[in-house]
């Protein structure tokens, strides 16, 4: 299946892209903005996310928190979110409403600043620090989401630190800091803005030449410091953290093939293999066969720049010690590393994946989701059409390239979570982490306001 | 466009817009039948894109749990994918993903019900496999034990986990030990451990019968289609209609309580606060659906609002009704920075409070309902979506126009109807207070708070 695609640009670089589909009177934006927290600068980590949340403080001619307001007295559904490389807004309205969706856009990208003040800056750096205890500080495990990234890139890397923030440096924010980066990064040509649904092309590319006609572009903003990265880790990159939980749970990440790359398609497919659904190697080993693990899946990042990560995520069985968990999943990674993948199982990956994708463009935020994400990354919408194709491409042939290339003891990060006290008494034995006392800190997965 | 807008220059910034003219929807249609043997169907087709879920809705839910066997449904239903007479459970599993097929089981208080979604193309082979899953459960068991072990291993996790453990606490402290709601739908560790392979036979046996299923399929197909697949895969299936189970829904205690349950350090209280709710056929659903909204079912709500946009206390805090056919749990839900904890609940308290007292604005009820009205046909975007909405109006028994007549009857709630609702279902004389937190810092301060008595218990629920 394909869906249509249309694509405009503003002489102020606004990027649009529309798709339209009549089924349901339900239409959907979704505005990108190209800067997430690679973008920060040394000393004020979480900002990109911190000035996500700002978004919903109002701008000239709306209130603080009226925003979500006038979106569900419209009957829609909205939210945002940030990430390493992008920060996104994103609204369901009944397709009556999309000049409402689109008028709330165009007056916090082009006048935000004269509602910003100190006190709702306060406000949501509370509420950002609550976000974070939830997250990551209050949840078994939750500080995976930035061990993972510290361990796995390099300390000058843009990727390397926390997206959520550091306590201090959520403190060091100021005002000038929001007006500094609303002005770098939160300009229409480092923007793009697509509309999915029951709505007209024509009708509505006029309605954003009105909304977003006259906001400026921006004055180019700073080149990400390099993401180059050598293909593999080098070595195998070791941390342990003594947590407060119940169970060992390992993280074993590899350095992989950019998302959009050719070689991307059989890494992903790689770690279909491993450890999507109950079918894939890692459960059937670990969790139905041999029953070390509670639960097994592998997942890649799918990040565009540098390199990106697949990750496998194993959780033991109680009972199970960390060692003997981390000596199970490897071993596993070695036989496939070994005999390589079947057809079949490649078959299973992409079938999978195929229904995914329909069951997703099913819905308009979707649709209009994976738009943004293919302009913004690769400047060509119609990139969406073309990935079920890309993974029916593969073969196991460079799957197996991809597995003996990355999978290897050269390239493996693992992050091992274990409990502070190890209340097994089967095994009674106490572990003792490297790193102990190294206070949990942060990381959400996407950062919602 | 909209004349407001006109007199704007272009591409300056502009006034607000008003909507435009709203476009009708509705409901997709569905049609009912049921085959010889007494087995439902109930099939609504959609012209959009080549997929099908097709869920199929069991009575065998969790009240029907064997007494001191909590947990059984929720195994029983779970085992379903782990192996069929003539195919194991790994390839079972690689069956249903080479078709591309999704599938999922598990058991809601008030049934089971087994999912899957498939692209249109493979609806066959994927339907038929699925009834070999229904019918022909092999129960080995191995596979018994390994999902009672993992069973164990969630509930040992549970103990580290502030928000489930909060749930988990809420329940058992607010209904009577009697009562199925009291414990978790999958069991607790004592009664999961006592479950046989005998019990799953047998519950299997007594609760999974033609005339106590429902099969519910919506997408890319039509009624015809459904009908001849499901004779084929069922059609010679006989059985009798299970008996009917029901739960006591009473309340553990008459007065207000605070449970307070340690966790050494956490940096944030979880915390519930709440009493017994109501019966999803209740004749005041929509009242209190709407005054829910306003209290605490949507961001812009009274306690979202107050907790975290006016105070910082939480990055979220909202409340709901957990609808079952016996009257669940109405609960505040929030996590607050823990030396805030007392000082939230006390704002969670006057805003309870003030709905009972006082008349809601025009905003408000406006914001409610035009919210529920409007996101109505952005909630039934999947065949997913519509496959459970479908399953809903058969767990309940709710008549066949239920949907079409959903939005008027929001629309139809007015602002004293919202005060009624509040006066007569939210009861802050019953309220029950938990809260998953550092206990030795905020102690002292849940006490001075004089809710109502204090215990604290440890992660294993004992009393300290």
């Amino acid at each position: 299946m394909r869906i249509p695609i249309e694509t405009f640009r503003l002489p102020n670089g606004l990027f649009m892209t529309f798709s339209e589909d009549h089924t349901a009177p339900i239409v959907a934006v979704n505005l990108w903005y190209h800067v997430g927290s690679a973008n920060e600068r040394a000393g004020r980590t979480g900002f990109a996310h911190l000035f996500e949340h700002m978004l919903f403080q109002g701008s000239a001619d709306v209130a603080a928190n009226e925003h979500f307001e006038m979106i569900q007295r419209a009957g829609g559904t909205l939210n945002g979110s940030t990430w390493l490389d992008r920060t996104n807004y994103f609204e369901t309205v009944p397709s009556n409403q999309l000049e409402l969706v689109l008028w709330l856009e165009a007056n916090r990208m082009g006048w935000l600043l004269p509602a910003m003040t100190q006190q709702k800056l306060d406000t949501q750096r509370a509420v950002v620090k609550n976000e974070r205890r939830w997250s990551v500080d209050n949840q078994p495990y939750g500080t995976w989401w930035e061990r993972l990234p510290a361990l796995t890139y390099p300390e000058t890397h843009p990727f390397h630190h926390s997206l959520i923030g550091s306590m201090e440096d959520l403190d060091a924010a100021s005002l000038d800091d929001i007006k500094h980066f609303f002005a770098t990064y939160y300009t229409p040509d480092n923007a793009v803005l697509s509309v999915a649904g029951d709505f007209d092309r024509a009708e509505a590319r006029a309605l954003i030449e009105k909304h977003f006609g006259s906001i400026p572009r921006g004055n180019s903003k700073p080149p990400l410091s390099d993401t180059t990265l050598p293909p593999t880790f080098g070595d195998w990159k070791r941390e342990v953290v003594a947590d407060d939980v119940m169970l060992p749970r390992l993280f074993l990440a590899f350095r992989s093939p950019v998302f959009g790359s050719d070689e991307y398609y059989a890494a992903s497919v790689a770690s279909a293999v491993l450890g999507l659904r109950k079918g894939s190697r890692l459960y059937r080993s670990l969790v139905r066969e041999r029953q070390v693990a509670a639960e097994a899946q592998a997942f890649t990042y799918d990040l565009t720049k540098g390199s990106d990560l697949l990750v496998v995520d194993v959780t033991a069985r109680p009972g199970v010690a960390p060692e003997a968990l981390e000596h199970h999943v490897a071993d596993e990674i070695d036989v496939l590393v070994r005999d390589g993948v079947t057809d079949e199982e490649v078959h299973r990956a992409v079938a999978i994946i195929q229904t995914e994708f329909v069951t997703a463009m099913q819905s308009a935020g979707e649709r209009a989701d994976r738009l943004s994400l293919f302009a913004t990354y690769f400047g060509d919408p119609s990139l969406v059409n073309a990935q079920v194709e890309r993974y029916q491409q593969v073969t196991a042939g460079p799957v197996n390239d991809f597995v003996r290339e990355r999978l290897g003891e050269d390239n493996r990060a693992s992050l091992l979570y274990i409990p502070k006290v190890d209340r097994d008494a089967e095994s009674g034995q106490r572990h003792h982490a490297e790193n102990a006392d190294d206070l949990a800190e942060v990381v959400t997965i996407e950062a919602r306001p | 466009m909209s004349a407001s807008t006109a007199a704007a220059p272009l591409g300056g910034r502009q006034p607000r817009p008003a909507p435009g003219a709203p476009r009708a929807y509705q409901f997709p249609r569905f049609e009912r039948s049921a085959l010889a043997n007494g087995m439902h169907l109930v099939v609504a087709p959609i012209t959009k894109l080549p997929i099908v879920t097709v869920t199929v809705l069991i009575d065998a839910g969790a009240v029907g749990d064997a007494p001191g066997r909590a947990g059984l449904a929720q195994l029983t239903a779970k085992l379903l994918l782990e192996g069929t007479t003539s195919t194991g459970g790994a390839a079972l599993s690689d069956r249903f993903e080479r078709f591309g097929a999704s599938v999922e089981a598990h058991a809601d208080w008030d049934g089971a019900l087994l999912t899957m979604t498939t692209l249109s193309d493979k609806l066959r082979p994927a339907f038929l496999l699925l009834g070999e899953v229904l019918r022909e459960p092999s129960f080995s068991q191995r596979e018994v034990e390994r999902l009672k072990e993992e069973r164990l291993a969630e509930l040992l996790q549970l103990r580290a986990e502030p928000r489930g453990l909060a749930d988990e606490y809420f329940s058992r402290f607010l209904y009577e030990p009697t009562s199925r709601y009291a414990r978790p739908d999958g069991g607790d560790e004592a009664s999961v451990a006592a479950i046989t392979r005998d019990d799953v036979l047998q519950f299997h046996r007594s609760r999974y019968a033609p005339p106590g299923i429902t099969l519910i399929a919506s997408g890319d197909l039509t009624f015809e289609l459904v009908e001849s697949l499901a004779v084929e895969a069922f059609g010679d299936w006989i059985g009798s209609a299970p008996s009917i189970v029901t739960s006591t829904d009473a309340p553990a205690r008459r007065g207000r309580a605070v449970h307070l349950v340690a966790k050494a350090d956490a940096p944030q209280s979880e915390l519930r606060l709440g009493h017994v709710g109501l019966t999803r056929t209740h004749p005041d659903y929509f009242p209190a659906v709407i005054m829910n909204a306003v209290l605490g079912g949507l961001f812009s709500s009274r306690i979202n609002l107050n907790l975290r946009e006016v105070h910082g206390y939480t990055y979220g805090a909202h409340s709901y009704f957990d609808w079952r056919r016996q009257a669940g749990p109405w609960v505040v839900s929030t996590a607050v920075q823990s030396d805030v904890t007392d000082a939230a609940a006390r704002e969670v308290l006057i805003e309870i409070e003030r709905l009972r007292a006082e008349r809601i604005s025009a905003d408000e009820l406006s914001l409610a309902t035009s919210y529920l009205d409007g996101v109505f046909p952005i909630r039934y975007e999947t065949s997913s979506a519509i496959a459970a909405a479908l399953a809903a109006l058969v767990l309940y028994g709710l008549p066949d126009d239920w949907y079409d007549r959903y939005r008027k009857r929001v629309r139809a709630v007015s602002i004293d109807h919202v005060l009624e609702a509040a006066q007569r279902h939210l009861h802050p004389e019953a309220l029950q207070m938990v809260v998953v937190g550092n206990a030795s810092a905020i102690r002292d301060r849940m006490e001075a708070m004089a809710f109502g008595p204090v215990t604290v218990y440890d992660a294993d629920g004992r009393p300290l």
